[in-house]
């Protein structure tokens, strides 16, 4: 690919984070730290029911009480609720439990109506109905390809399955949230954001302020998984607090419990699939019919906003006659939000399991029926790079036929991802003292932005990273997108390129030097007097490019007596096409292997069908993966910089789930059905549970 | 309410009998909390049970007394990000299962949001701004950095305060040592494999001076 420099000397090297020392001295202020002069604490009141018609609330009780400022109702009532923890009223205050008091005083007047909360139930006709005046299922989505009948009956060996996935929270570790000022001029907003713009957009809609008098920054936020973008209903009720108290700041993030809650989560998914193949491993024919629920706002035509329950299928394969069948169904809870890779978990989950019980079925090794299988090019090598650093042919064994109680298992599971980004545009300013500054009004999530824009400043002026002042994270610089479907590095990095390339070419001319770069530099810069180099640029194609593939190997341990599964080993190959940060690149892969361990085994939101409430909104009932469930990871990071930039940030949490549950299908000899993996799944699975049987499964 | 610190034998007594005379028919809550809060009384070392109005109190905090007045259901963990603005200490569950509002109270590790302002008289508190600035790393940070240990940033400084109690409790641990030093802190951005790394390079070099 044109463009980036053959040999370059700061591009795909290890990199230190360029805010690492402000964030391990906690000296890194994010949006919940923020404390301008007279903030107040904002607080929501959240419905403790799940479905309800509001018929007043009275503020009176609370705005009497000492210390609180302001008060307002999330809607004029009457209005409804569909959700336990819908947005019913905010409050601020001089104090956390001055505002804990003013929730407790809020009088809500409602009556309480029929809800459901399960997806098997909410698509029988006689459930109650989330909207009134629409069924809960949405239309099925229809895809086939082919005469899928006719190929099944073609086909060798067929196998079936019924696999689910649970909902899935985000829990990112900063709430979501804002410090919020609104005055009759002007709006400014600290955000916890992954959109700057997005967040800017929304408030000035809610407050009906022009989009000038709007500022929102974020220079630091503490994770958002796809779950932050816009202001939210808490930047809203923020905004209009702050106004309501006269103008003066209003700091409102949400409780551990509120994000269990309200913003977001990964959908649940139920799937029949059906998968038949030649003797030699060649797939002919695919069936998939499945359900799932992205909260209330996911049912019938006009339910809107959430999206759907649906994912890709099948997935990374090539099969060529393929029926598939989608739907979504609406349940009193919190509506769904982009996860990580939002539906490719899912989907490869369900499509790998398939897979391996297909080889089983057989008798084929699962690599070989994968390489036989899959279009990519790139996938197909990695399962040989992956093969090879795992041990795959001396570490595979037939199921359940290591000795003891405690079994061991491998598999395996692939992933793709678009990565593309564009839009960005950037700022480059070159002083005369020659100091280099770049401005892009993109957000760096955790994921490493700003070191990635000082690595292609440094690398165009032939200088050190550390000579490059970097700042994001303001709507006021040059404006660049969300930070949202892997589109970052791929839209950012072009967009510093190009201002780098363009401030260069204005530096040459006003220095009156061919090449100022490197050790030129400081001769050339100190030419400029007193006017800096000031240019900008714009994302352009050719530096970026999308699609990229990966696969991850598992080994696992089961104890068949607890039902204890342990990690014991992840191999991870990885395209990203041209890498900017090898070190930031690995840590982002490590994050998305350690989610989707997560994902495989601990996490689950679970909803009570009798009260509708959330039964795990905190940490210590919605487990996270932690210090010591983490295995030996060994990722292998698949250089292919002719490629361009490709965001990574996605792909990599997508096939941990399936190769893990493959591993402990093969430890076990017994098919992992559901997510999480948990010991009682084990356990039943393995008929020792007394009393309960199995989930259905396909063995 | 005020609950008055029983003086005599008598009076508790009467205090007992009158829990008795609630009778099982009233709500066992109600008289739970009255036993807890009457136990908690006792076990106070003053001679007068505070609250529920602020009450004044100088917490040392990084080496320097600070006068705060708060009401006796505040929190330290609140005290510190809202009062003293030390924010490096995070809230993120407020209920003791994240560890990313640990502090040093007497060189242990706490978990900050578990800890009522009014129970740290006279204790000496360090939070991570004590530890070290961000032109001032210990060790430990600079380890974090160089084996990009963090990445969003907002547990950082919690796990940074574990590993720092761990080091100043013993110079070389172990693997599993560091791994159950960190088993009370929780990162979300999955940084754990690059935390172990930059904890193992201070235990190897054994320069953890904190």
């Amino acid at each position: 690919m044109s463009g980036w420099p053959k040999n370059p000397k700061q591009l795909g090297k290890e990199h230190l984070r360029f805010d690492g020392p402000v964030k391990v001295s906690g000296s890194a202020r994010y949006a919940s730290d923020m404390q301008p002069v007279g903030w107040l604490y904002g607080m929501i009141l959240r419905s403790p029911w799940p479905a309800a018609r509001i018929r007043a609330i009275d503020l009176r009780p609370a705005l009497s009480l000492p210390g609180i400022r302001a008060a307002v109702t999330a809607n004029d009532a009457p209005f409804t609720i569909r959700y336990c923890g819908e947005e019913l009223a905010a409050v601020a205050g001089l104090s956390k439990q001055a505002c804990l008091d003013a929730l407790i005083a809020i009088k809500v007047d409602a009556d309480l109506l029929p809800f459901v909360v399960k997806e098997e139930a909410a698509l029988r006709d006689t459930s109650p109905r989330v909207f009134e005046n629409q069924p809960n299922a949405a239309e099925p989505r229809e895809m086939q390809t082919g005469e899928v009948d006719a190929a099944f009956r073609t086909a060798d060996k067929t196998v079936e399955g019924f696999f689910q996935t649970q909902v899935q929270l985000h829990h990112c570790l900063e709430t979501h949230g804002n410090t919020v000022q609104v005055t009759p001029n002007e709006i400014t907003c600290w955000a916890s954001t992954q959109g700057i713009s997005s967040v800017r957009d929304g408030l000035a809609d809610n407050i009906s302020m022009p989009l000038d008098k709007v500022h929102v920054m974020s220079e630091f936020m503490g994770g958002g998984f796809g779950s932050k973008f816009g202001p939210g209903i808490e930047g809203g009720l923020a905004a209009r607090l702050s106004k309501e108290a006269g103008g003066v700041p209003v700091r409102l993030m949400l409780t551990r419990f509120d994000e269990a809650l309200a913003v977001g989560n990964r959908p649940s998914s139920f799937q029949k699939v059906r998968l038949g193949a030649k003797n030699d491993g060649t797939l002919v024919a695919y069936e998939l019919e499945t359900f799932g629920t992205a909260g209330y706002a996911s049912g019938g035509a006009t339910a809107g906003g959430g999206g759907g329950a649906g994912f890709p299928a099948p997935y990374i394969y090539r099969i060529p006659s393929t029926r598939v069948r989608q739907t979504t169904v609406a349940i009193n809870a919190g509506s769904a939000r982009a996860m990580r890779a939002p539906g490719h978990p899912q989907a490869s989950f369900g499509m790998e399991s398939i897979m391996d019980e297909m080889a089983l079925a057989l008798g084929m090794d699962p690599v070989e029926l994968r390489i036989k299988n899959d279009p990519s090019e790139i996938r197909r090598q990695q399962y040989q790079i992956a093969a090879e650093r795992f041990g795959w042919n001396a570490k595979h064994h037939s199921p359940a036929s290591s000795e003891g109680p405690v079994k061991s298992g491998t598999g395996c599971a692939g992933a793709t991802w678009g990565g593309a980004g564009r839009g960005s545009e950037a700022e480059v300013r070159i002083n005369p003292d020659g100091t280099v500054e770049v401005r892009c009004g993109t957000q760096d999530l955790g994921t490493g932005t700003k070191t990635l824009i000082a690595i292609v400043a440094a690398e165009i002026f032939a200088l050190e990273p550390a000579a490059i002042s970097v700042r994001i994270g303001d709507t006021t610089f040059p404006p660049s997108g969300g930070s949202g479907g892997s589109t970052t590095a791929a839209s950012v990095a072009p967009a510093v390129f190009d201002a780098c390339q363009n401030a260069l070419a204005d530096l040459a001319l006003a220095s009156g030097m061919s090449d100022p770069t490197g050790s030129n530099w400081r001769s050339a810069t100190a030419r400029l007097r007193i006017n800096p180099i000031v240019a900008r640029g714009r994302w352009k194609e050719g530096l970026s490019s999308r699609g990229v593939g990966g696969v991850q190997m598992a080994e696992v341990e089961v104890d068949t007596e607890t039902g204890f599964v342990r990690v014991k080993r992840i191999v991870c190959v990885q395209d990203c096409g041209l890498v900017v940060n090898r070190l930031a690149s690995v840590s982002q892969i490590n994050g998305g292997i350690i989610l989707g361990i997560g994902f495989a085994l601990y996490e689950e939101r679970i909803l009570d069908s009798q009260t509708g409430v959330v039964l795990n909104p905190n940490f210590e009932t919605y487990k996270l993966p932690g210090a010591a469930d983490v295995p030996e990871l060994d990722v292998i990071l698949q250089d292919m910089p002719e490629r361009g930039v490709i965001g990574i940030g996605e792909p990599v949490t997508i096939p941990t789930a399936a190769a893990i549950a493959n591993a402990v299908s093969n430890a076990i000899g017994k098919r992992v059905t559901s997510l999480p993996i948990t010991p009682s799944q084990i356990l039943g699975l393995l008929e020792k549970l007394p009393g309960i049987r199995s989930k259905s499964g396909t063995s | 309410m005020r609950i008055k610190l029983p003086g005599t034998v008598d009076e508790q007594i009467s205090r007992r009998s009158f829990l008795r005379g609630v009778g099982a028919s009233a709500m066992a809550g109600a008289i739970a909390k009255v036993t807890a809060a009457a136990q908690s009384v006792e076990s106070m070392d003053d001679q007068r049970p505070v609250g529920p109005e602020p009450v004044k109190l100088v917490l040392q905090v990084n080496g320097k007394g600070h006068e705060v007045e708060v009401e006796p259901r505040v929190t330290l963990l609140d005290v510190l990000r809202n009062r003293l603005q030390l924010t490096g200490t995070k809230e993120v569950c407020d209920r003791a299962t994240c560890g990313a509002c640990t502090v040093l109270v007497n060189g242990q590790p706490v978990y900050s949001c578990m800890k009522l302002a009014v129970e740290m008289k006279a204790q000496e508190i360090i939070t991570i701004e004590g530890i070290g600035g961000p032109n001032n790393l210990t060790p430990i940070q600079r380890a974090f950095v160089e084996c990009d240990a963090l990445m969003c940033g907002y547990c950082t400084p919690g796990f940074v305060t574990s590993l720092t109690a761990l080091f100043r409790a013993k110079q070389n641990p172990t693997l599993e040592e560091i791994k159950k030093a960190c088993s009370g802190n929780l990162c979300r951005c999955g940084t754990y494999p690059n935390i172990f790394r930059a904890a193992q390079r201070v235990a190897e070099s054994g320069s953890s001076k904190t």
